[in-house]
């Protein structure tokens, strides 16, 4: 049985779009609770009074924050049914450098585009697609990062896509022109029944993005 | 694949360098240690790590492994029948990751600030959160160990081997400071998980003596006082 799950969330959150994805990928049926961001409940201080943030997966009554690291705790739990992570030790530290970099790079970068203004905002578009080349070297010719089946990067990753339209508007720019063979296995990604019941709509998540330009007072 | 082609490109005073040696020890693994000059990094390096261009870097055969909680949890993965490093259960398994990311990502930063920190005010603040991070290792520990001898429980785990890696530095930050980072009074788990860490025989000798390190310390901030002031 799977035991009681819980999934501590925000809609637009990529992160949180991660473990969505990951649930669905192996058949677990859990609780979707919404945090109304950027306001934040008592429970989601007392599930993670660390970094105070979600998503929190709640297995049983125990909480685990983090995305990649919950990623993978779904991964060992429901270990039967479409593993995320290969089973090659070389392999899965390939996957766990990428899913590091995704979020070194492509989140904080990401993040930039849409708080920042002038210089700082033009550098961090740049870098951003960048790093979205970098990634595109790392693809190849495979149809997913994981190679022919999707994988732990390709989870860590696409939930970024959705947050594409989000940083064109506020910087201004097209990143599908300039990253042709990523948004190509954007789209591939988004025919699993998966991930595209996980990802929000583009529009919410720039909807979401005016409201926390307005809390973080950015203009 | 030939399990004695192993490679590490390192420095000795490197903590996250010294996670990985404590790892090969504790499999029993020899390996080629190849130091290295990160203010001239070499052509291995640079191939080896064409991302990040840093240390460690483990050579396992022609496969580069890079980042430090990276490789030893391949190492725990490949040599699956030495003593495990990793906790086997799941759950305990992300508890050890979350306290891993956040040595890394929050706690040994506030360090790297104290290198820039220019006056006393904000030295003392960073002090200070050096010092809350080391409490919840307390509770952490008191926790995870069970009532036994390490983080990893009866044996050394990841969590001791992510964090035993910066005693050193902390012994050699506390002179600089004159603070007692260690205090028996306060953090009395730690205190003797620390000794008992240390005269491990797997870790003995790895981490380079405070002396080293305080030497070394000095370079650094003589370096960024001089990058400060340009």
């Amino acid at each position: 049985m799977d035991g009681e799950v819980i999934l501590l969330d925000a809609y637009a959150s990529m992160f949180g779009m991660r473990l969505r994805i990951a649930l669905a990928e192996k058949g677990v049926k859990y609780e979707y609770r919404e945090e109304n961001l950027p306001k934040k409940s008592p429970f989601l201080f007392q599930m993670n009074p660390i970094h105070k943030k979600v998503p929190v997966l709640i297995h049983n009554g125990k909480p685990i924050c983090e995305s990649l690291i919950a990623l993978q705790y779904i991964d060992e739990v429901w270990h039967d049914k479409n593993p995320l992570l290969p089973s090659d030790p070389y392999k899965r530290a390939q996957a766990r450098l990428w899913a590091d970099f995704v979020d070194q790079k492509v989140h904080i970068l990401g993040r930039k585009i849409w708080s920042a203004k002038g210089e700082e905002q033009e550098a961090a578009k740049k870098e951003f697609i960048e790093a979205l080349k970098v990634l595109e070297g790392e693809l190849g010719e495979k149809p997913y990062f994981g190679g022919e089946e999707f994988g732990y990067v390709d989870v860590a990753l696409i939930p970024f896509y959705s947050w594409f339209h989000a940083y064109e508007t506020c910087g201004n720019f097209k990143i599908g022109t300039q990253c042709p063979k990523f948004v190509a296995w954007a789209k591939r990604c988004m025919q699993r029944e998966s991930v595209s019941k996980s990802l929000a709509d583009p529009e919410k998540v720039y909807d979401f993005v005016l409201i926390l330009k307005k809390h973080f007072g950015v203009e | 694949m030939p399990t004695n082609d192993v490679k590490l490109l390192g420095a000795p005073a490197s903590q996250y360098v010294n996670r990985v040696q404590f790892a090969l020890n504790l499999k029993s693994i020899d390996y080629e240690f190849i130091p290295q000059n990160m203010r001239e990094k070499s052509e291995l390096l640079l191939k080896s790590n064409p991302v990040h261009k840093n240390i460690p870097v483990l050579l396992h055969g022609d496969k580069p492994i890079c980042d430090s909680l990276v490789i030893v949890q391949y190492i725990d993965e490949f040599w699956f029948d030495g003593p495990s490093i990793l906790p086997s259960d799941p759950y305990d398994r992300a508890i050890a990751r979350f306290w891993a990311a956040y040595i890394d990502d929050k706690w040994i930063p506030f360090f790297k600030e104290l290198t820039t920190a220019k006056d006393e005010e904000s030295k003392t603040a960073l002090v200070e959160k050096i010092l809350e991070g080391l409490k919840l290792f307390e509770d952490v520990f008191v926790k995870a160990s069970k009532g036994k001898c390490f983080f990893g429980g009866e044996t050394i785990g990841f969590l001791d081997i992510v964090l035993g890696c910066y005693l050193g530095w902390l012994k050699a930050w506390g002179i600089q400071l004159d603070v007692n980072f260690l205090d028996e009074s306060k953090t009395p788990a730690l205190v003797g998980w620390a000794e008992r860490f240390s005269s491990d025989k797997a870790i003995h000798g790895i981490i380079p003596e405070t002396e080293e390190l305080f030497r070394i310390l000095q370079i650094i901030l003589a370096r960024a006082a001089d990058a400060a002031s340009k």
